[in-house]
């Protein structure tokens, strides 16, 4: 009796493999999807939660009393004070300073009051508190938001732009985290709701626009890293020596080197240290068609950059293959139809200094509760590899440590750190006396590394303005 | 008073529903002894009254709507008089099966009241009326012997039915499903997908020689290809996969399944680069978010109202279900997760599964081919609904609208899958009693 449902037991085992495989093509599938569920709930809901067209974040207000910002170093940047009557106003202490990288919460939202609304609506006070509150149907508190931005970096930033439009943006290579972000003109994030007509319909000024992500410059001559890369890419050689005499004249169109300079017989890197026009409008010429484009897209032009930060314009970079010698003459410096951001431009130095690899910019930095508990701290993530070998990384790095030793950056030839950069004088108008002074570099010391892009409309050559705004910055940093 | 009760329900009926989730594994196990198994199903029972009480309790503080009690005393009464009707009537049904079907009864009507009163009402309707009729079918299962002999009246009444809806549908999110007859409107694939499988397995059950092969397959691409001018992607999928597995089955050839598989990735394809629609709601899949007011609509909000409620759910009435599109019919694991918790959300899809797993052990117990063959197809059926209909909310796969069976509202949904159930009883009584008339 026994034996026989044995061997009826084996039969059927073997007769149904079919059921095992049906069995197990379904199990697999469901673990896959609870497994995918659990991934969602933990790690990727965040982007949906705190998204701008989530209903659920007006909600939470009514029973949580909006947390504070601040920034890295302590500093409250947005904090909320109950009024008399009830209400509740946000207050910004830092007013001007923070307008672009805070942002406000009224009239919809940007910036980090925008990015961090959804933790900045919850409250992980103590559970006894919030029962508490629960039962007196008080408002719990919010938690804290602390940003990377460094209170200090950004006072000397914000007062070096002093009068003039334009955007400071620095970050950490390493990290990815946003030192200071600055943009100018500015506004008084407590008075938005009141100045809103005359912030959005003046579009001259379009204080509302954060510069550094979405001002879209000329880069000037902080474009010949690119075209010394594409360079580099053809040639290989740096010893072949140019020949200056101030300008350059190709196709019926004439390039004059800054300030009316002759630099005479000058090699490459040198050419770069001193931002020689006439040199770099013979070396763009003398490239191989689609190389500069080429060189440009493996630095992530025409792309999507990847970023924590809502509204990040693409950089562009637009000159075809077939394009006239003026205007690939023009191209080569950083004139030209080209436009960059300063937040790309910072990136750009940042893979120089890291041989390629980019860390994506964040701002958010940690989140405590309203006793200073820790509720969760931010990580750099990569953010991908611009498309540059540790050599081409390594001889661009020493093109832009030349500036600062012999080249136009002189000024920052200091021994507390060491800096790398290329400064830029940007046309933006045929009238080529009103240029924007660009600034685009990074400094190390040690492990201690900081990437800074810097530009101020209309303000003259790159070496006399922003040159020295981002050698303040550096000192501060490495005080 | 009534956060607080909200608050602490939250994690109340995690609890039940999550014991509730270990019975049903633990019911799976072979050796279980009588008492064990008596023992673990009235535990089973208990927590769905519990479930019932509980979430009821929360409702009516929260909208204080006498209609809450009269339909939380209905679910009670529903309940049992599901489990007398199958376990007294049927001393042989499962009453695992029976439980889940309660539970998951359960969980849909209670959310259903906390999205519109109207619709809970008309559930309640459906299923009470769906529970007397599908009582008979076990019974009709065990005498109607003439079942396997209809194969091609089957394919014909099915086609039939779901050309009728492509050349008279009513489109809704552009897709046809629905017919209009008189003042009642029907879902004829949720039908007809049962009469698919009955088709094949009748079709099959004898002789799985090429040409049968052949010919229930041209069959079978007639459905599917009337599903897909239907533009009712969902069942489309449902079809093709049953199909795909009773074949495999019936023929225990995995070149088949291998074969299948492989057309179907072409046909994805295909409809991938043919038609714009399939190529939008792949978009929509693949970033919702870039398209959050256009194709990724639904599916964000959805995953907006189940990010937002978290592990632990932001607890029944604090959310906004009432924001997701369709809600209350295919997108209505969004908001039990949102409101009940991703924890709770995640139990549904464990009790679905063991509920499978069930379903597919009945299935393999049975000698006759016939059968056999008709519980695996409604198992794979029902197992790959419920697969498409979550993974498109979560956006695990692209979305396709189709209802979670038994949870979500609509009475062709309900019946049909009342219907099911009552099948796979009717067959786990006749494998039964095979297995008895073999000992003897």
């Amino acid at each position: 009796m026994k034996k026989s449902e044995n061997t009826s037991r084996v039969k059927n085992r073997t007769s149904n493999r079919e059921f095992t495989v049906v069995t197990y093509s379904f199990l697999i599938l469901y673990a896959a999807l609870a497994i995918y569920f659990c991934y969602f709930i933990g790690i990727k809901s965040e982007d949906f939660i705190n998204h701008a067209a989530n209903p659920r974040l007006s909600v939470m207000s009514k029973h949580t009393v909006r947390g504070d910002i601040l920034s890295s170093d302590g500093k409250v940047l947005a904090t909320s004070k109950i009024k008399d009557s009830g209400n509740e106003v946000r207050v910004y202490p830092e007013g001007r300073k923070y307008a672009h990288a805070v942002g406000f919460s009224v009239n919809g939202m940007s910036g980090a009051e925008a990015d961090a609304n959804f933790y900045l609506l919850r409250s992980h006070a103590f559970f006894v508190e919030r029962i508490q509150n629960d039962i007196l149907e008080k408002k719990n508190q919010g938690d804290n938001v602390y940003l990377t931005l460094d209170s200090q970096l950004q006072d000397v930033a914000y007062n070096g732009l002093g009068n003039y439009r334009g955007a400071v943006f620095a970050m950490e290579p390493s990290t990815g985290k946003i030192l200071a972000m600055v943009s100018k003109p500015d506004f008084d994030p407590g008075n938005v709701s009141k100045d809103w007509e005359s912030l959005t319909e003046d579009s001259d000024t379009a204080a509302l626009l954060n510069r550094c992500t979405q001002g879209l410059y000329p880069p000037g001559s902080t474009f010949k890293i690119i075209t010394a890369l594409a360079y580099l890419r053809d040639h290989g050689d740096e010893k072949t020596d140019f020949d200056c005499e101030g300008s350059y004249n190709s196709g019926g169109y004439t390039i004059h080197c800054y300030g009316n300079s002759v630099h005479g017989k000058i090699d490459f890197p040198m050419a770069f240290a001193k931002s020689c026009n006439t040199t770099f409008a013979k070396v763009g010429l003398s490239l191989g068609k689609g190389d500069l484009k080429n060189s440009a897209e493996d630095l992530f032009f025409n792309k999507s950059l990847p970023s924590d930060l809502s509204h990040v314009k693409k950089s562009s970079f637009s000159m075809k293959n077939n394009a006239d010698d003026a205007l690939v003459m023009q191209t080569a410096i950083g004139q030209g139809d080209t436009l960059v951001t300063p937040y790309h431009m910072a990136l750009i130095a940042s893979a120089i200094c890291k041989d390629g690899q980019i860390m994506t910019p964040y701002y958010l930095d940690r989140i405590e509760n309203n006793t200073g508990t820790l509720v969760r701290s931010f990580h750099g993530r990569s953010g991908g590899e611009m498309l540059i070998s540790k050599n081409e990384a390594k001889k661009l790095r020493k093109y832009m440590r030349k500036v600062v030793t012999e080249g136009t950056g002189s000024i920052m030839n200091v021994s507390k750190y060491k800096a790398y950069g290329k400064t830029g004088t940007a046309e933006y108008t045929s009238d080529k006396n009103k240029t924007h002074s660009w600034f685009v570099g990074f400094a190390k010391k040690g492990k201690k590394e900081i990437a800074i892009a810097v530009v101020m409309e209309g303000a003259g050559a790159g070496s006399s303005f922003a040159l020295p705004l981002a050698k303040n910055v550096f000192d501060k940093y490495y005080e | 008073m009534t956060h607080i009760i909200t608050s602490i329900s939250r994690f109340t009926l995690i609890i039940l529903i999550a014991l509730y989730t270990y019975e049903c594994f633990a019911a799976l196990r072979r050796n279980l002894s009588e008492d064990e198994s008596r023992g673990a199903i009235a535990a089973q029972a208990t927590y769905i009254y519990l479930f019932i009480l509980n979430a009821n309790a929360v409702l009516y503080l929260n909208m204080e709507d006498v209609r809450v009690l009269a339909l939380g005393g209905c679910e009670i009464l529903l309940v049992t008089l599901c489990r007398i009707l199958y376990n007294k009537l049927y001393t042989n049904a499962n009453p695992t099966v029976t439980n889940n079907l309660c539970m998951l009864l359960s969980i849909g009507l209670v959310m259903l009241e906390r999205l519109d009163m109207g619709v809970a009402i008309k559930q309640i309707v459906f299923a009470t009326a769906a529970l007397v009729i599908t009582v008979f079918v076990p019974m009709m299962i065990e005498k109607l012997e003439f079942l396997s002999s209809l194969s091609y009246l089957y394919a014909l009444v099915g086609i039939m039915l779901l050309a009728a809806v492509l050349v008279m549908g009513k489109v809704v999110y552009g897709a046809k499903l629905n017919l209009k007859l008189g003042p009642v409107t029907l879902q004829p694939s949720e039908f007809v997908k049962l009469l698919f499988v009955f088709f094949i397995s009748s079709s099959l059950y004898k002789k799985t020689d090429r040409k049968s092969i052949f010919i229930t397959s041209l069959i079978a691409a007639v459905h599917v290809l009337i599903l897909v001018a239907s533009k009712d992607l969902g069942s489309a999928m449902i079809f093709f996969v049953t199909y795909l597995f009773m074949i495999y089955v019936a023929t225990r050839k995995m070149s088949y399944l291998g074969l299948g598989l492989g057309f179907g990735v072409v046909a994805c394809i295909a409809g991938y680069t043919l038609f714009s629609h399939v190529r939008v709601r792949v978009l929509a899949w693949q970033d919702p978010l870039s398209v959050v007011n256009d194709a990724g609509y639904q599916v964000s909000r959805s995953l907006f109202a189940i990010g937002s409620g978290g592990w632990f759910g932001s607890g029944l009435c604090e959310g906004m279900p009432e924001k997701i599109p369709v809600v209350s019919t295919d997108f209505i694991f969004a908001a039990i997760s949102e409101e009940m918790g991703g924890i709770f959300a995640l139990c549904l899809i464990f009790i679905c599964m063991s509920c499978l797993i069930m379903f597919f052990n009945i299935s393999l117990q049975i000698r006759e081919q016939f059968y056999k063959l008709i519980a695996l197809g409604l198992s794979v059926c029902y197992g790959i609904q419920v697969f498409t209909t979550i993974g498109g909310v979560t956006k695990f796969i692209p979305s396709t609208g189709v209802t979670l069976p038994l949870v979500s509202y609509g009475g062709s949904s309900i019946v049909s899958t009342m219907f099911l159930f009552a099948v796979i009883q009717g067959l786990y009584k006749r494998g039964k009693r095979e297995l008895e008339d073999e000992e003897e």
